[in-house]
């Protein structure tokens, strides 16, 4: 099971958390703390995986951001690089060439899509349509939901 | 959120949750799962809405809900929503039923009692097309299997059900929804591999009815992508684990050799993390991809680097010793400071057990010395001042090599200064005799040695210990040597003055074996029989017993020198162990004596004259009990447990010492071994010892007691605030009963430990009553 996912800018800023263990903050602001600056130390050539305290990290830079899952010992590293990798392209297929902005200013479409692939640390959904399609359904329930012409009469349009 | 602080909105999470709208719902379960933990008091709202939601008419709104209870599930949420779940585990739309496959799971992990509830629903599950069912419902049963050894057989009957799903997933063609970059649904194939692992655990009958697609899995996997080598790799590890055939185990293998020599650093880790936990299970097909193995101690990869180093040490057997132990000596030469301290420990290791002779393994002790520099173990120094004592044919060969590499001295090798003057004291003679017919060398003459020495005296960056060694095997060269007597006196004379006081106390009493006692020194200085020690025990014993010393005085020498354990190990086994003294014959006795006559010495200053009879005790002591060497170094260690001794040699005579524990958490134990103290019978005088039985230093360590008024406490100064691991601390309390009450007392322990302090309470109340009588 994956405990928790982190995203994280080349300058160490976090981008996006997403915990499936209950910790309390001050834990997990320092368990952040620590990895981030423990992957960022790390070279290019070394690889993917590091064993930190009885959990196996496995990360991957796309660009600039940092893509850092924490897994149990019996868990597969190599399965959760393409996990992230999964992440990382539905990302790309629902912003369209994604970039760290897009994750910025739209964290909470990052998380949606995130929660429509992993549901409590594990694999919900293999197929990439299938994520979009709901994600896409949900959107559109939102929109009808929101009258026309609101965000222009708030002057957000 | 973002970096910025948004505890204050939960309440406002749980509201937007109970609108109607879809959108603040959707916000609201974002905020839900962000901001929440499982402490919360907001949790009984949130679950009366997850209730709600999960009974919703639209079907996103009660994903919505599933999806929260999946990602903050508490023990309590999971028993009142259990029921929910399970009956949307059987709902007709697939959307729900995979997430609600998923809640289940984790309400499972919560609270595994639970698991009953959900195993109707589960079998229907893998009769399912749609692959996000079935692989939730995979992931589900594994849970389920791993949590109750019941469950497991109940599952045992569906391994035919998995080997039919993975065969069509391997065999079915292009499917471009499930496809990734030509393999069809690695996750689940690995979900379903990993179950199956489960399932075939110690079963002879249902690993049989996996070995076939297992096979046909490790063969038919495109291995050009990570997704293939992800399949493969998950294979493996179900091959290994469960009761396959053998030629289905060296596929096995295989697959992990072909992955150690791919581009992927990521897969050649992964091959050698595997490799390690299988190496001894199947020593002989992993043997096979040793030269890829050391290969990968080239890696640029410092983790690859450090796996493969351990993996060459499991590969190491008799037959391969010496091309093994040439590599890793390569290895260790070039290797960074944070690989030689363990690639040396293994190196020695190797060579103890797979030795083919001693003069091999000299060499490699040596080559070790010199390429690992200041990071080699302190016991090390032991273990080969022992082998070469031992091993009586090759003194002489071993003693040239070691003056050949103590001539281009290094100041960051006090090891291998430390043996190379060990030997050249002990065995001078034999440097400047022995045949060197066979070895492109030259013997070394007198006045070249005793330059090298002066030079080792007199540098700045040798450690104290490294000179008390050299000064010691250049008195002892005295005898060896013929013509360079008047120079060596000059240069022991000299330390008579030096600043450290271990020095200056061995340049003076040396001094006088070169005058007034002049008769004494060839008997004294006389080269020692061969150590014949059982190995195993006495190392241990050193360790911990010169870190004992180190605990006990922070100048003390770090270091393990053999002649203090020597002594320790005929004093018995642990010095600060009471019984000690009980068993002491008269030997000891006499050692003792003579330590409070040092103590005095040292205290008297510098009046030579009544430190001579004593020395001379204590080796003519240490010289009949076969003692290896240097004598000073008792001086020292009895010098630290001296008062040690002092005060409790007359307490112990009579009867047995009750020891309790009086704290035991976190790796530290702490005793009190009772005495009453025959002159005064109000008084109990308590030995406190805390032991570390951690891998790290504790330090700081202070131990404080308080007792009631009615009682009277005195503390003695501890033997130290280091406490190392498998070290000890002992400080004696005595206690003043005037009235012969209960005695209670609080303690309290602070120490820090890697870099944190800790603080420990505790009330010990189990005195025996007894003590008093």
């Amino acid at each position: 099971m994956m405990q928790f996912m982190l995203l994280f800018s080349r300058q160490g800023k976090l981008r996006l958390q997403k915990w499936y263990v209950a910790h309390p903050d001050k834990l997990k602001k320092k368990i952040t703390r620590e990895l981030i600056t423990t992957i960022l130390a790390r070279k290019p050539k070394m690889c993917s995986f590091l064993e930190w305290r009885d959990l196996k990290i496995v990360y991957k830079r796309y660009a600039s951001l940092y893509f850092c899952c924490a897994i149990e010992q019996e868990d597969n590293e190599l399965l959760t690089l393409e996990v992230i990798h999964r992440y990382v392209e539905l990302l790309d297929k629902y912003f369209g060439s994604v970039c760290e902005l897009d994750i910025i200013f739209n964290f909470e479409k990052a998380y949606f899509i995130l929660d429509e692939l992993l549901l409590g640390g594990e694999i919900q959904e293999t197929s990439k349509k299938n994520v979009l399609k709901a994600i896409a359904a949900q959107d559109l329930l939102q929109e009808e939901e929101t009258p026309q012409g609101f965000f222009e009469d708030h002057g957000l349009g | 959120m973002l970096g910025y602080p948004a505890h204050f909105g939960q309440l406002e999470c749980l509201k937007l949750i109970a609108s109607q709208k879809f959108t603040d719902k959707r916000i609201g379960y974002l905020g839900a799962m962000l901001l929440l933990d499982e402490r919360q008091d907001v949790h009984l709202l949130i679950t009366n809405c997850l209730k709600n939601d999960l009974n919703s008419t639209t079907q996103f709104a009660v994903g919505l809900a599933l999806c929260t209870l999946g990602a903050i599930a508490s023990p309590e949420m999971a028993r009142d929503l259990a029921s929910e779940v399970e009956r949307l585990m059987n709902s007709p739309n697939a959307y729900i039923r995979k997430k609600a496959a998923l809640c289940a799971y984790r309400i499972i992990r919560r609270v595994p009692e639970l698991l009953e509830i959900f195993l109707p629903a589960t079998r229907s599950l893998l009769s399912e097309k749609n692959h996000g069912v079935l692989i939730t419902g995979v992931t589900l049963i594994t849970e389920m299997c791993q949590n109750s050894p019941d469950t497991l057989e109940h599952f045992k009957k569906i391994v035919p059900n998995l080997v039919r799903i993975l065969k069509n997933l391997i065999l079915a063609g292009y499917s471009p929804e499930h496809d990734v970059s030509g393999v069809s649904d690695p996750f689940l194939q690995v979900k379903i591999l990993k179950l199956l692992r489960v399932l075939g655990r110690n079963d002879a009958e249902a690993s049989e009815a996996m070995n076939d697609i297992l096979a046909q899995v490790a063969t038919n996997t495109e291995t050009s992508k990570n997704v293939g080598n992800t399949i493969l790799y998950e294979t493996v590890l179900s091959i290994m684990d469960i009761k396959s055939e053998g030629g289905l185990r060296v596929l096995a293998v295989n697959i992990l050799g072909r992955f150690l020599l791919n581009n992927d650093k990521n897969i050649r880790y992964v091959a050698l993390n595997t490799l390690l936990k299988t190496v001894h299970v199947d020593t002989s097909a992993v043997q096979r991809h040793r030269s890829t193995i050391l290969e990968c101690l080239k890696d640029p990869d410092v983790s690859i680097r450090r796996r493969a180093m351990e993996l060459s040490f499991a590969l190491v057997n008799p037959q391969n010793v010496r091309t093994m132990m040439k590599e890793m000596i390569t290895f260790l030469e070039k290797s960074d400071a944070e690989f030689k301290a363990q690639c040396s420990a293994g190196i020695i290791h190797a060579a103890e057990r797979f030795a083919p002779n001693k003069k091999w393994h000299l060499d490699t002790l040596l080559k070790v010395i010199i390429a690992a520099g200041n990071y080699v173990r302190d016991d090390v120094i032991t273990c080969m001042i022992q082998l070469i004592s031992e091993s009586t044919s090759q003194q002489g060969y071993i003693t040239l090599q070691l003056w050949k590499a103590l001539q281009d001295d290094k100041i960051d090798k006090q090891p291998l200064i430390q043996v190379a003057t060990w030997a050249i004291g002990e065995y001078g003679d034999l440097l400047l005799t022995v045949s060197i017919e066979d070895m492109d060398m030259v013997r070394p003459t007198e006045d070249e040695v005793i330059e090298v020495y002066q030079r080792l005296l007199w540098s700045p960056q040798n450690s104290a210990t490294t000179k008390q060694y050299t000064l010691l095997s250049l008195t002892k060269l005295s005898t060896r040597f013929i013509n360079s007597n008047p120079k060596i006196q000059q240069i022991v004379s000299s330390f008579c003055s030096s600043l450290h006081i271990e020095l200056q106390q061995r340049g003076v009493e040396f001094t006088q074996l070169f005058g007034k006692h002049g008769n004494l020194r060839a008997a004294l200085l006389e080269r020692m029989p061969p150590m014949e020690l059982v190995r195993q025990e006495t190392d241990a014993q050193a360790n911990g017993d010169s870190e004992q010393l180190e605990t006990k005085s922070d100048d003390s020498p770090k270091h393990t020198n053999n002649e203090s354990n020597a002594l320790l190990d005929l004093l018995g086994s642990d010095s600060s162990d009471l019984d000690v003294i009980k068993t002491t014959n008269t030997t000891t006795q006499a050692v003792t004596n003579s330590n409070n006559q040092d103590l005095l010495d040292l205290l008297g200053g510098l009046d030579v004259s009544p430190s001579i009879p004593t020395t001379d005790t204590g080796l003519n002591l240490i010289s009949e009990n076969n003692n290896p060497s240097i004598p000073f170094n008792n001086t020292n260690s009895n010098f630290l447990t001296g008062d040690f001794f002092s005060t409790n040699t007359n307490t112990i005579k009579e009867k047995d010492v009750p020891t309790l524990t009086a704290f035991e958490r976190n790796g530290l134990k702490i005793t009190f071994a009772l005495e009453k103290l025959p002159e005064a019978s109000n008084t109990l005088s308590i030995n406190v010892t805390a032991t570390n039985t951690t891998l790290s230093n504790m330090t700081d360590f202070l131990f404080q007691a308080a007792i009631p008024k009615t009682f009277q406490i005195q503390m003695l100064s501890p033997s130290g605030t280091v406490l190392v691991p498998n070290g000890e601390i002992t400080q004696v309390l005595r206690v003043m009963n005037p009235n012969k009450n209960v005695l209670k007392m609080r303690v309290r322990i602070s120490y820090t430990i890697d870099g944190t302090t800790v603080q420990e309470q505790t009330e010990v109340n189990n005195f025996p009553n007894t003590i008093w009588d």
